[in-house]
């Protein structure tokens, strides 16, 4: 689960970490009462949306006077922001974080991540802030200093003076950087975060060390004990589908094509999108109905495939395991008959009680193609949604 | 001989009178496992199923001899569980629950290091050695015994992969699920060294996705130490970036945990790709007729 930038800051300065004073607007009015609020006499004012990039595509401007910040909150609340990471759709901006501003010395990055092969998290940090760090590990990777965090023992003060030094730092900001890393690692722990970039941490000429942006992602495995968390959820900034989905733990995504999957099983569906793209078609999303479907899912897996307009054919794959092949097959029929599934449906099923699925099947009277094996229905999925 | 569990292994469930636990427990008997006990926190001294219930897992091998623990656990406790198997020294653990946060599974890593205990997990569908022992929920009767090793993160593609050799009247040795997590207890290498080491395995099949780089460290020690043919599809090929493939662990977030940089590392390493899931079984039997 991602959350927005003023809601990451949130956090930090609840745990004791430096970061800018700021508050979040919804209007322009609100976004000058918050300017004045902060005092000052020059303010930043940022497009608060799900994705990086956003001073490329200007979502962050300075402002000079409260004139401006009226101004400039106008325009950015409620454009289409489009960045390197939104797609070319963009996204709309909704609110805007009206920050003070800040006397930039320097600009560094740090964060968090999690290694898989050793199963620890990594602290990372580097003198090239404001750039993407895939960029820095890509162009000039020993400028990235690492440090991993022995899980038992927890934030070490050599692990900062690692970072700290090997990005360059010294005295009194290596003293506040070490502070800093210790308060993000904290809170990083606290709330199951899975990612924290500080990008970019600055130095300032008053000798501060803070964070200028944040961003956090949470494990959403953990989300059951975080509430808190949870209620940061920002609907607007996800696709109602794949909420909706969710709701009934069908694992949904959508994706731009016109073959409708669903499949049990994330390999497997996986798999059958690309089986489906050798054979020259595009599928319309990845759609898991998990081990523990029943026909009420998978009639709701059928409709949310449906809501998508651009679907031609939709192709069921499911080899039972945990799935049995009746209870899919009953979930089908049911579906086709209140639906009114009007594409073209190809079922493949294979493993438990798949004798007895396909029976039910044959004898519902939908007009169904059967397919034989994986290939098969890729190959008849293809055909029936019109090729390519 | 295989690897891992046979028909000596002596098993107990975690979670055994939960509905999907209880279940396959049963499924598992069925096949010829032998389920001697069970561990169900306050429902110790009951039989559930002819199967005896114990209250922790310590009390359950003491009095049945298991050698082996499933768990079917409910995510908030599921890391605590495997940390109560650890420490009693059981020495394998399979982990079939799925969702179980990192921290937790961090913990467990680092608590694994140094045991005696080998987990399989968590997020996977367990392992099976065909025709002898089966531990986990995978249809038993889509396998067969024989010599081909079979390694994946992913279940449903794995049955897919079983399927295609059972109907070329190919056999395997041992299927193992490590399972869909960032952090899991047991690795491809991990797996692919057991198989490098029995006598009756003649090729693998390896089944990795997009996310990570447990395929690619696969691939080199493939090339250094693995004489064996390795068979491979890596799914996530039409995936798009950044977003979370159902699994935990299947995202792509750079571009070397593409599948299409899988695929390439491991051609380099001469693992025989499969571009297709449908050709695995096509591909073994390729490779087969070459050993």
């Amino acid at each position: 689960m991602n959350v927005h930038e003023y809601q990451a800051k949130e956090l930090m300065r609840a745990q004791g970490i430096n970061v800018l004073r700021g508050g979040v607007a919804v209007t322009a009015d609100e976004a000058v009462k918050v300017a004045e609020k902060l005092g000052g006499k020059i303010w930043v004012v940022k497009a608060q949306i799900h994705a990086g990039g956003r001073g490329k595509g200007g979502g962050v401007k300075l402002a000079k006077s409260l004139d401006e910040v009226k101004k400039i909150a106008g325009e950015i609340l409620g454009m289409t922001l489009v960045t390197p990471q939104t797609g070319p759709e963009g996204k709309k901006v909704l609110k805007v974080l009206i920050e003070e501003g800040c006397d930039i010395d320097k600009e560094y990055y740090v964060g968090i991540v999690l290694d898989r092969s050793l199963g620890k998290f990594v602290m990372m940090a580097s003198s090239e802030g404001g750039v993407e760090i895939e960029k820095i590990a890509h162009d000039s990777p020993d400028k990235i200093i690492k440090a991993i965090i022995d899980p038992a023992a927890g934030y070490s003060a050599a692990a900062g003076r690692k970072l700290g030094f090997g990005i360059g730092l010294k005295g009194d900001q290596l003293t506040k950087a070490n502070k800093f890393f210790e308060g993000l690692y904290n809170m990083f722990m606290k709330h199951d975060c899975s990612i924290a970039e500080i990008n970019p941490l600055v130095t300032t000429k008053s000798g501060d060390v803070i964070a200028l942006d944040a961003k956090l992602n949470f494990d959403d495995n953990a989300l059951f004990r975080h509430p808190d968390i949870e209620a940061m959820r920002d609907p607007s900034e996800e696709s109602a589908q794949e909420l909706e989905a969710g709701k009934y733990g069908l694992s949904y995504i959508s994706l731009d094509g016109n073959i409708g999957c669903l499949v049990n099983g994330a390999g497997l569906a996986m798999g059958t999108l690309d089986i489906i793209k050798l054979f020259g078609g595009n599928p319309a999303n990845f759609l898991d109905v998990g081990g523990g479907a029943n026909k009420e899912t998978v009639e709701k897996a059928f409709s949310i495939i449906l809501q998508d307009k651009n679907v031609k054919a939709i192709l069921v794959n499911i080899f039972g395991g945990i799935m049995k092949c009746d209870i899919i097959a009953e979930g089908v029929i049911a579906a086709a008959k209140s639906l009114g599934v009007q594409v073209p449906l190809v079922v493949r099923l294979e493993g438990t009680n798949v004798a007895l699925g396909k029976k039910m099947l044959n004898e519902s009277g939908l007009k169904i193609i059967a397919a034989d094996d994986l290939a098969d229905a890729a190959k008849k999925v293809v055909a029936a949604a019109g090729g390519k | 001989m295989a690897i891992l569990i046979n028909r000596n292994t002596k098993l107990i469930t975690l979670g055994l009178t939960g509905k999907q636990g209880s279940f396959h427990s049963l499924q598992c008997r069925d096949y010829g496992t032998q389920v001697v006990g069970g561990v169900t926190p306050g429902k110790g001294g009951l039989m559930h199923e002819g199967i005896p219930v114990f209250n922790t897992a310590f009390d359950a091998v003491k009095q049945t001899g298991a050698n082996a623990a499933m768990v079917f656990v409910p995510p908030p406790f599921a890391a605590d569980s495997i940390l109560e198997c650890i420490e009693m020294e059981m020495p394998l653990v399979i982990a079939i629950t799925e969702g179980i946060p990192v921290q937790d599974m961090i913990k467990v890593k680092n608590a694994l290091k140094g045991s005696k205990t080998r987990l399989i997990g968590p997020n996977c569908p367990g392992v099976i050695t065909p025709g002898e022992c089966k531990i986990g929920i995978m249809p038993g009767h889509i396998h067969m015994p024989g010599r081909v090793g079979v390694i994946s993160r992913s279940g449903t593609l794995t049955y897919e992969a079983v399927f295609q050799l059972t109907q070329r009247n190919i056999g395997q040795s041992t299927c193992v699920g490590i399972g869909g997590d960032p952090v899991n207890g047991t690795n491809f290498i991990d797996v692919l060294e057991m198989f490098h080491n029995d006598k009756d395995t003649d090729a693998v099949i390896m089944i990795g996705e997009i996310g990570g780089s447990a395929e690619t460290e696969a691939g080199r020690w493939i090339k250094k130490n693995f004489k064996k043919p390795v068979v491979s599809f890596i799914a996530g090929a039409a995936a798009p970036a950044g977003k979370r493939m159902g699994h935990a662990g299947a995202i792509i977030s750079g571009e070397d945990d593409s599948a299409e940089s899988k695929f390439k590392v491991l051609q380099e390493c001469g693992v025989t790709i499969a571009r297709s899931p449908a050709e695995l079984g096509q591909k073994v039997a390729e490779v087969l007729k070459k050993v």
